[in-house]
């Protein structure tokens, strides 16, 4: 009998492959925070932040403790829906690789007087325009339209 | 604790409530298809499964006769030195009747699940496969088993390609 | 002594264990931290490590959610890692926690676990089926609960048990899950109620096994002159011991389990332990079906192969029995999320070797305690030995 680790399989065809798939659903919760979050997304079309007062920073989205000094975070506040770019990317291609119909623009926004930031498109500039530190605005979907999701915001459009 | 903690932490979400979305939630399917390579020794045991035959492999170390077949021995870590067949034949390991299928949902005739120690592999070198042609009440630790192929044509080089094991005649 | 420093558990912290939480995995996280750290004393900028554990990321649907529970987990800006042997890993989480402490590389560290499964669907079970192997088992339609039957089975068999035997464990362990402020599913049952549930997989029933549950878990673990500054009652890691068999699982006898006794025999000679059932005073086996918690008593040395049965329907596994076992309710009764159900026996050896478990409290001033886990494919132990 030959040595099984010196033989290779020598013809391509009798290489076999087996398909599987590792998919199923998922339905999240938001969490207590995350809750209360886009509650008051989908009702009142507020962005809410959530302050620590020790080492005074103020998160968005909203959290229930500090990351650095692991307090309780009780103070909410309504942080408004202007910010600036922080960063973006201009996204040729889907998921998938597939080409895209239009190009489009994703940002890491950061909302005026926060620590905090969403990631979010930005309509209604050509993608050649856009640099960082453009003041922006959240621009809501219509109150019945909104779900209670990050995409209750349609997109953020750049201001003066 | 219970003398020290008055209140542990958590808020409940009753599943109804869930379904009838009083709690907002997030739905979301990732995509995640895999191809796997089936490797040196699977992809053999594959294509002799299509002949109609159980491949198996030795180590010369140890003795074993191993199903299913791999390159290296994984008790005397080395590489295995040879290949073999185990017949598809074998006595029943232990057994199970399932009422309940892979995605939780309930079945009315139960699918009879068994562990083949197969004869001419090494005492206890068992596969997992499923078991018809008996009622499972009757199914018995120690059973002497055979295997039911599908027809030549109709094989693909899987494990069910071996539809299921039956009792041996005469059992 | 093993390692450079000897090693407390000086603070504990649970959440409550339910089907479906409103927190997310990182919210349950903080929560049980911050109870741990209320209850050693300290503050966040005391840990100087995380260990953090939780078993496959397909139940709460986040690829690479370690990452995702850092800063949750106390993680912020210092060394984090995640560790994960399937249901091993709620025990083992507090053993890695134990190499930072004992290396003598950091004077405490934060252990957490936690698990939600609840955003699997449709049913938690349904991530279950990808943990078998594509070409060999996959193929037949193969779920969780068919291992489980199997062995079950196995065992049953070689030692001539009965289903009334097993149930018996149920009944005491939902029982004793009454006492738990964290229980998810405490109930006063009967043998009769376990052999007319719903039949899932023969010889497997509904009341035989444990819920799928969202939770977290976290314990402080402390060098010994940072403990001894902090509390008058710490509670030591003795011994531990951790144990994997080959994944190939048809090929091996399941009736017992070898990879335990491997990992208790270590955690013994780390602990100094001779005679196991004589010096045990209380132990937290894992037990995800009834008779998990009789295949782990016997992998634990804690009686001859067989005589597990036979223990718990005298009376010796009750509270007030000469080896009590699972005092808290388990995962039959407390519930199971994962990782953080492992953890949370940890949890419970520490309150009641400190007489601290209330009305779960085992009588006699019990001073070694055992927390045991088990994970993967029949492959995986985890044993910790604790003292005061």
């Amino acid at each position: 009998m030959s040595r099984m680790s010196m033989e290779k399989i020598q013809d391509p065809r009798e290489i076999r492959h087996w398909p599987d798939h590792m998919e199923t659903d998922y339905l999240y919760t938001l969490g207590i925070a995350g809750e209360r979050f886009f509650q008051e997304i989908k009702k009142n079309g507020k962005i809410m932040g959530a302050k620590c007062k020790k080492c005074r920073i103020v998160y968005v989205p909203p959290r229930m403790y500090c990351e650095k000094c692991f307090g309780k975070l009780e103070e909410w506040m309504n942080v408004g829906t202007k910010g600036s770019i922080c960063t973006f990317t201009v996204a040729h291609i889907d998921l998938n690789g597939n080409k895209l119909e239009k190009p489009t623009i994703y940002a890491m926004i950061r909302i005026n007087g926060t620590d905090g930031g969403l990631i979010h498109k930005i309509q209604g500039i050509d993608p050649e325009k856009v640099r960082i530190g453009m003041k922006v605005e959240a621009v809501f979907k219509p109150k019945d339209k909104r779900e209670g999701s990050i995409n209750d915001i349609s997109h953020f459009k750049t201001t003066k | 604790m219970s003398a020290k903690v008055k209140e542990f932490p958590g808020e409940e979400v009753k599943s109804a409530d869930l379904k009838a979305g009083k709690v907002l939630a997030i739905r979301d399917r990732p995509q995640a298809k895999y191809v796997f390579s089936a490797g040196i020794a699977m992809s053999k045991f594959l294509n002799e499964l299509k002949k109609g035959k159980i491949l198996a492999s030795t180590c010369n170390k140890c003795g074993r006769i191993m199903v299913p077949p791999r390159i290296f021995c994984e008790q005397c870590f080395k590489p295995t030195d040879g290949w073999t067949y185990a017949k598809d034949t074998g006595t029943i390991n232990t057994y199970s009747a399932s009422f309940v299928a892979g995605d939780a949902s309930r079945l009315k005739e139960p699918i009879i699940v068994v562990v083949v120690d197969l004869d001419g592999a090494s005492p206890g070198m068992g596969i997992l496969h499923t078991m018809k042609e008996i009622n499972w009440k009757k199914v018995k630790f120690g059973m002497k088993v055979k295997a039911v192929w599908k027809p030549e044509k109709e094989r693909t080089g899987a494990i069910t390609d071996i539809k299921y094991f039956k009792p041996l005649e005469g059992e | 002594m093993f390692g450079k420093k000897r090693v407390a558990v000086i603070g504990a912290g649970l959440t409550l264990f339910r089907r479906n939480m409103k927190e997310t995995g990182r919210e349950m996280c903080w929560e049980a931290s911050k109870m741990a750290l209320d209850q050693a004393g300290l503050e966040l900028k005391d840990i100087q490590s995380v260990a953090y554990g939780s078993a496959p990321d397909a139940f709460d649907g986040i690829h690479m959610k370690g990452e995702n529970m850092t800063d949750s987990s106390g993680a912020w800006r210092k060394p984090f890692s995640r560790v994960y042997v399937g249901g091993g890993t709620g025990v083992f989480t507090a053993e890695a926690g134990w190499w930072h402490v004992a290396s003598g590389l950091f004077d405490t560290c934060l252990v957490v676990a936690e698990e939600k499964m609840s955003p699997c669907q449709p049913h938690p079970a349904q991530a279950f089926t990808t943990i078998f192997d594509p070409i060999m088992d996959r193929p037949h339609g193969t779920t969780l609960i068919w291992i489980f039957s199997l062995e079950m089975h196995r065992y049953m068999h070689k030692h001539g048990i009965k289903k009334e035997q097993i149930a018996l464990v149920s009944v005491k362990n939902k029982g004793n899950a009454l006492d738990h402020p964290c229980a998810q599913l405490g109930a006063k049952i009967t043998v009769e109620d376990v052999l007319n549930s719903e039949i899932m997989a023969w010889p497997v029933q509904r009341l035989d096994i444990s819920p799928t549950s969202d939770g977290a878990a976290a314990v402080v673990l402390a060098s010994e002159d940072v403990a001894k500054k902090l509390t008058d009652n710490p509670v030591w890691i003795d011994g531990v011991g951790w144990c994997i068999d080959s994944t190939y699982w048809t090929n091996r006898d399941l009736y017992y389990p070898d990879y335990v006794e491997c990992a208790a025999r270590m955690a013994y000679k780390m602990a100094g332990i001779k005679n196991p059932p004589k010096e045990i005073d209380v132990a937290e086996p894992y037990d995800p079906f009834d008779y998990k918690e009789l295949h782990h008593m016997e992998g634990l040395l804690l009686c001859k192969k067989g005589e597990a049965p036979k223990l718990t329907a005298e009376g010796v596994t009750q509270r007030d029995g000469d080896l009590p076992i699972n005092p808290s309710g388990g995962l039959l009764g407390v519930g199971n999320p994962i990782a953080a159900a492992g953890l949370m026996k940890v949890c419970e050896i520490f309150w009641q070797l400190r007489g601290e478990a209330g009305k779960r409290q085992v009588p006699g001033d019990p001073r070694t305690g055992l927390a045991q886990a088990w994970g993967d494919l029949m492959q995986y132990g985890s044993v910790i030995v604790m003292r005061r």
